[in-house]
This record gives C-alpha cells, sequence and structure tokens, in this order.
C-alpha cells in the first residue's frame, strides 16, 4: 500500500505531468518551488475504488492493531473458553459431534464478538474524532470506508476463527467427524461463510449502537447487550440443557438462530423450524435500525 | 488579482442555512477566484465554520447555491482538487504520521509523494510516531501537510495555527505563502487577524450570518475610515472613551489609544473641550480595529477556545 500510493505521485497524472514537473528539481526559474506546489491542471479522475477500499481497510487494520488489548482478548478468547470449558469435559471433547457442535457455538461467539465491538464501539469512537469530519472533505464517498470496516471485522473475526479450528482439530475428536463418521469436508469452508453471514445481525445492532451511543456508553452498551445475548443463544452452554422455557425465549433470538445455523452446517445435526425464519426476520430489522440510525446521526451533525 | 474572465473555483450564492430557529448564514454569496487569498473574518457564531462546512460538501445548504469548480461541492468528484486543514485535535491518533498522510494521499491521483512533504514540512524525524503523540505545533504542521497532499487548487484553511508560538506560525506561513507563490488559491479563517493580514489578499468579515464587508486587506481598513490617535494626557480615560465617534480606548504605559470613526472631529473636539494633551499622533487602524468598528462587537474575535458552529 506504502508503495501503491508512492509510485502513484511519481508517475504523471497526465499528458501535461503536473506531478513531474512540480517535483522534478530546479526546473522553472522559482529557485524554491514546494514539492506541494499545486498542479498546474487538476485531475479529472480520481483513484479507482480498489485503491480506495485498500487505503481505508489498510488504516482500520492498522487503528486496530495499536490497541492491541481489544485484539487480543477479540482473538483469543474463544480459544481459552474452548480450552478451559471444553476440553476438561471428556465427555464433549471425545464425542465428535459433541466436540464440532461446541466449537462452532463458540466460533459464532467471536464472530458475533468481533462485530459487535468493532462496530459499536468503533463508529462511536469515530463519530467521536474530527478527523472522521475531515475525511468526509477528501474525494471519496461512503462506499469505501463501509466496506473496509467490514474486511477489517471480518478479517479479526476469522483471525479468532483459526485458533479455535486448530485446537479443536488437535486436541478433541471432532475431525472424526469426517474421517470416521463421513461427515463432508466442504462444511469446514462452508461454515467459514455461514458464521460471517450469521454475523450480519450483529453487524447491524452494532451499527444501531455506534450511531446512537457516545462511545463511552457504548462500550457498557455492547457489553450488557453481548454477554446475555451469548448465554442466552447457547453460544456458551449448549441449548440442550436450558429450562423449556428459556429455550423457548433463546429460540428467538438472533444469537440463537446464529448458533444453530452454525452448528447445523458443521455438523449436519439439523435445525428447528423457526432458525431460518428468525435470522432472516432479526437482519432485516436490525439492518433497518442501523440505517434509521446512521441517517438520524447524519442529520444531526451534517443536515 | 486582476479580474479574469476564469470562472470562480468556489462560489456561493444567495445561501441560507437554517439550524432549528437559528440562522448561520443568511443570503451569504461569495465568489473565490483563481489566485487570490481569502481570509475569512467574524466573531464567534457569525457562520464561519458554516460556511466552510458548505464549500466542502460536509452539508446542505437550505438555500442557494454552492459550487466547487463549477460542480456541487457534496458529489466526491467535486471535490479532487480541494484541500482541507482538518480541525484542531482531528487527528487519527493511533496512525503513525507516514500512515496518516499516506492515507490521504491514497485519495489522489498526482499527490506529493509522502517522503517529500513530510521533508518539506519537517515532519521527517517523526514520520513513525503515531499522531496522537506529537506536540501540538507538530500536529498543526501535519494538518497543513495533510492539506496540500493532493497539489490542490484550492485550500481551505480552518485556523490553521491557533495555538502555535510565533516561530512555529512563521515556519507555517511561509509554507502557505509559497503555496500562493506556486499559483494556488486559498480561503483562511483565522483569530489572528496578523495572520489574515500577512497571508490574505482579500478579506471577508461575516457577522450574524451576513457578509458585513468584502474587500483586500487596505479597502477594509479604509472603508470604515477608522483611525487609531495616540496621545498623553491627564484626562480620564472614560471622558475621552465618552466623546462622539471614539469605538475603543485603552491606555498603554502613559499613552492614551483612542479608536475614532471620525479622527478629524475627535481632535476638533479634544482641542475644544481644552483637553491637555501632548505627543498626539494619528495612525492607520489596523484591522483589527477595523474589524471592531463594523462587527460593533466592541471587541477583538473573541477567544480561540470556543468554536462556532
Amino acid at each position: 500500500m506504502k508503495s501503491a500510493a508512492h509510485t502513484r505521485a511519481v508517475e504523471p497524472a497526465g499528458p501535461t505531468g503536473p506531478a513531474g514537473q512540480a517535483s522534478s528539481a530546479g526546473s522553472a526559474g522559482q529557485a524554491q518551488a514546494a514539492p506541494s506546489a499545486p498542479a498546474r491542471q487538476p485531475a479529472t479522475t480520481g483513484p479507482t475504488q480498489f485503491t480506495l477500499v485498500k487505503a481505508h481497510t489498510k488504516a482500520h487494520i492498522l487503528e486496530q492493531l495499536r490497541i492491541p488489548v481489544a485484539v487480543i482478548s477479540n482473538t483469543i478468547f474463544p480459544s481459552l473458553a474452548f480450552l478451559f470449558f471444553v476440553i476438561p469435559q471428556e465427555a464433549v471433547a471425545s464425542n465428535p459431534t459433541a466436540a464440532l457442535t461446541a466449537l462452532s457455538q463458540l466460533a459464532m461467539f467471536g464472530v458475533m464478538s468481533a462485530f459487535l465491538f468493532s462496530y459499536g464501539v468503533g463508529v462511536a469512537e469515530d463519530r467521536a474524532n474530527p478527523w472522521t469530519t475531515y475525511m468526509r472533505t477528501l474525494p471519496v464517498g461512503p462506499v469505501p470506508g463501509t466496506v473496509a470496516r467490514a474486511a477489517a471485522a471480518m478479517m479479526f473475526a476469522f483471525f479468532a476463527l483459526v485458533p479455535l479450528f486448530l485446537l479443536g482439530g488437535f486436541l478433541t475428536s471432532a475431525l472424526e467427524a469426517f474421517t470416521v463418521d463421513g461427515l463432508s469436508w466442504w462444511r469446514i469452508p462452508a461454515s467459514l461463510a455461514v458464521f460471517l453471514l450469521c454475523g450480519l445481525p450483529f453487524l447491524a445492532l452494532g451499527l444501531t449502537i455506534g450511531y446512537l451511543c457516545t462511545s463511552k456508553v457504548a462500550v457498557a452498551v455492547t457489553q450488557v447487550v453481548f454477554f446475555p445475548m451469548a448465554f442466552a443463544g447457547g453460544m456458551m452452554l449448549p441449548p440442550m440443557i436450558f429450562p423449556a422455557w428459556l429455550n423457548t425465549f433463546s429460540l428467538m433470538l438472533p444469537s440463537r438462530a446464529a448458533r444453530d445455523l452454525s452448528v447445523e452446517v458443521l455438523t449436519g445435526t439439523g435445525l428447528h423450524g423457526s432458525t431460518i425464519v428468525a435470522i432472516i426476520a432479526w437482519t432485516a430489522v436490525l439492518g433497518t435500525l442501523a440505517v434509521w440510525a446512521n441517517r438520524r446521526d447524519q442529520g444531526r451533525r451534517f443536515r | 488579482m486582476t479580474t479574469t474572465i476564469a470562472a470562480p473555483l468556489a462560489a456561493a450564492r444567495n445561501v441560507s442555512k437554517t439550524f432549528g430557529t437559528q440562522k448561520a448564514l443568511d443570503g451569504v454569496s461569495l465568489d473565490i477566484q483563481p489566485g487570490e487569498a481569502v481570509g475569512l473574518l467574524g466573531p464567534n457564531g457569525a457562520g464561519k465554520s458554516t460556511l466552510i462546512g458548505l464549500l466542502t460538501g460536509l452539508r446542505r445548504s437550505d438555500g442557494g447555491t454552492v459550487e466547487l469548480f463549477g460542480h456541487n461541492p457534496l458529489t466526491p468528484a467535486a471535490r479532487r482538487a480541494l484541500g482541507v486543514t482538518p480541525q484542531a485535535t482531528a487527528v487519527p491518533h493511533t496512525l503513525k504520521v507516514r500512515e496518516a498522510v499516506e492515507l490521504v494521499a491514497a485519495h489522489f491521483t498526482n499527490a506529493v509523494p509522502v517522503a517529500e512533504l513530510l521533508d518539506q514540512f519537517g515532519l521527517t524525524d517523526m514520520a513513525s510516531k503515531q499522531c496522537g503523540g506529537l506536540s501540538g505545533g507538530q500536529q498543526r504542521r501535519l494538518l497543513v501537510a495533510i492539506a496540500l497532499v493532493g497539489r490542490p487548487s484550492l485550500v481551505i484553511l480552518d485556523e490553521p495555527t491557533t495555538g502555535l508560538d510565533v516561530e512555529a506560525r512563521e515556519i507555517l506561513w511561509e509554507q502557505l505563502r509559497q503555496y500562493r507563490a506556486n499559483g494556488g488559491t486559498m480561503l483562511i479563517t483565522s483569530h489572528y487577524l496578523a495572520e489574515i493580514e500577512a497571508l490574505a489578499s482579500r478579506v471577508v468579515v461575516i457577522d450574524q450570518g451576513h457578509v458585513v464587508a468584502d474587500g483586500t486587506v487596505d479597502e477594509i481598513r479604509g472603508h470604515i475610515s477608522v483611525r487609531r490617535i495616540s496621545l498623553r494626557t491627564p484626562t480620564a480615560l472614560d471622558t475621552l472613551a465618552a466623546l462622539p465617534g471614539v469605538v475603543d480606548a485603552a491606555n498603554d504605559g502613559g499613552t492614551t489609544r483612542l479608536v475614532s470613526r471620525d479622527a478629524d472631529e475627535l481632535v476638533r473636539r479634544i482641542v475644544g473641550d481644552g483637553i491637555d494633551f501632548s505627543d498626539l499622533q494619528v495612525h492607520a487602524a489596523s484591522l483589527e480595529e477595523a474589524f471592531m468598528a463594523i462587527t460593533g462587537t466592541g471587541s477583538a474575535p473573541s477567544s480561540p477556545k470556543s468554536k462556532d458552529s
């Protein structure tokens, strides 16, 4: 990326070559022509959308990496939970289906956490930062920044999945579901896609929180929403051991729907009838809320 | 600054903008021609930041038209030759200096090579520092450098040197003078009238959402014929301040300074009233004094602390 920005700048922008003209030393009589002299002719084209997405994604990733606590906790929490709560249970670890179920539950937990926090807290912080306002004066529409944030959040979610899958593969009998019980291998890559897709309602929920709350409030609200939702959605304890009333309530939650879908795609153990309806309905509702919250925020700050 | 047929780089025509019940801008018209350096002055809440928000594509006007290079500033393509300084504290805290400049540079097809720009602004040594760790002066330099990275035809600088010491300010001024000397156009707001006097060829004063004055620095001073009269006198300051046409009165180490709309009349009154004085001098007013007379605020543009909306 660094080199991309660099080479771009050195290339003459067109036949008139304003860039080359201004940066070649001692070209005109002007002894002290600064490198930042204005272009003779304003550019008629901008950089490609791809260049912009790349630049914004890099910035998002760097910004998150500079706060390593958040990244590390996000990345290793699902793996730690797996190590401490799943591996010691002989009955789960030695049963391929049970191990796979536990694995996909915690994977979904990791994705949900990455999306909720990166959007809820990230958007709230961005709104408070005048740098974000400045970025709106650049010749760029809203798309590259939006795509970049999603790309960065997905990347960090993916980082949480890798150690989890490795632990599951080496320390439990999960792989036997494929090698011995004949489960198809396509389920592993498919599950990655499903995890990210099922993260969409949480992405939208994060956006809604981020647009409605200040950054301090957003941290609290996200935590308050996140843990009960993860628990009641069966991401920490399997919903099979829930009492009936909790199970009924659980089935209405987006976290449960996401959990059930990811368990199904990895283990093929079947789906409750309401799951698909629940995930689509929640995605639609939370998506609409996010759009509303965004419009409200834009209307307040940039009317 | 001779009149040309060239289209203005930025234009506001009869623009109004209301926030709730408050009129931030009310029928403002302003053209910025290529090569001009326009100083935008006004007390807090006068509508300066609102006008800049409209010109930079941050806000939508309620009435009238706003154009940037002949297009609507709300469309990203219209902003390709625009450079803007981020607000005072607006640095991406966790990005390193080089990364922040690279991020902005990626938005322009003929950006200044990042290393050259950092060198020009004396930021090379801190290229690997996080922006949040820079001193106030270094941050200001970074913000102005960022405004110029895309080789803009027009830069809009909103209080670029607020809070800087004299030396640091002079360094930034030099960069901006060079930018102008190379054909750049700029719009600058400042709380330091000296800055406007040093950098701008034209001054636009807005107050309560209206353009109240628009002209060269000399015209603004001359147009309202404000003069500064200094003299030594035992007479009480209050008595002098109450004389007709006096807009401001101050005592400075034995010398009394009066600012008056009509210096000739004031001198006649001082003599006629038999006020005892010596060392009487009449000067052209500074831009600051002219500003006070135009807006009738009776004070210099208020402290840089509070920002208008």
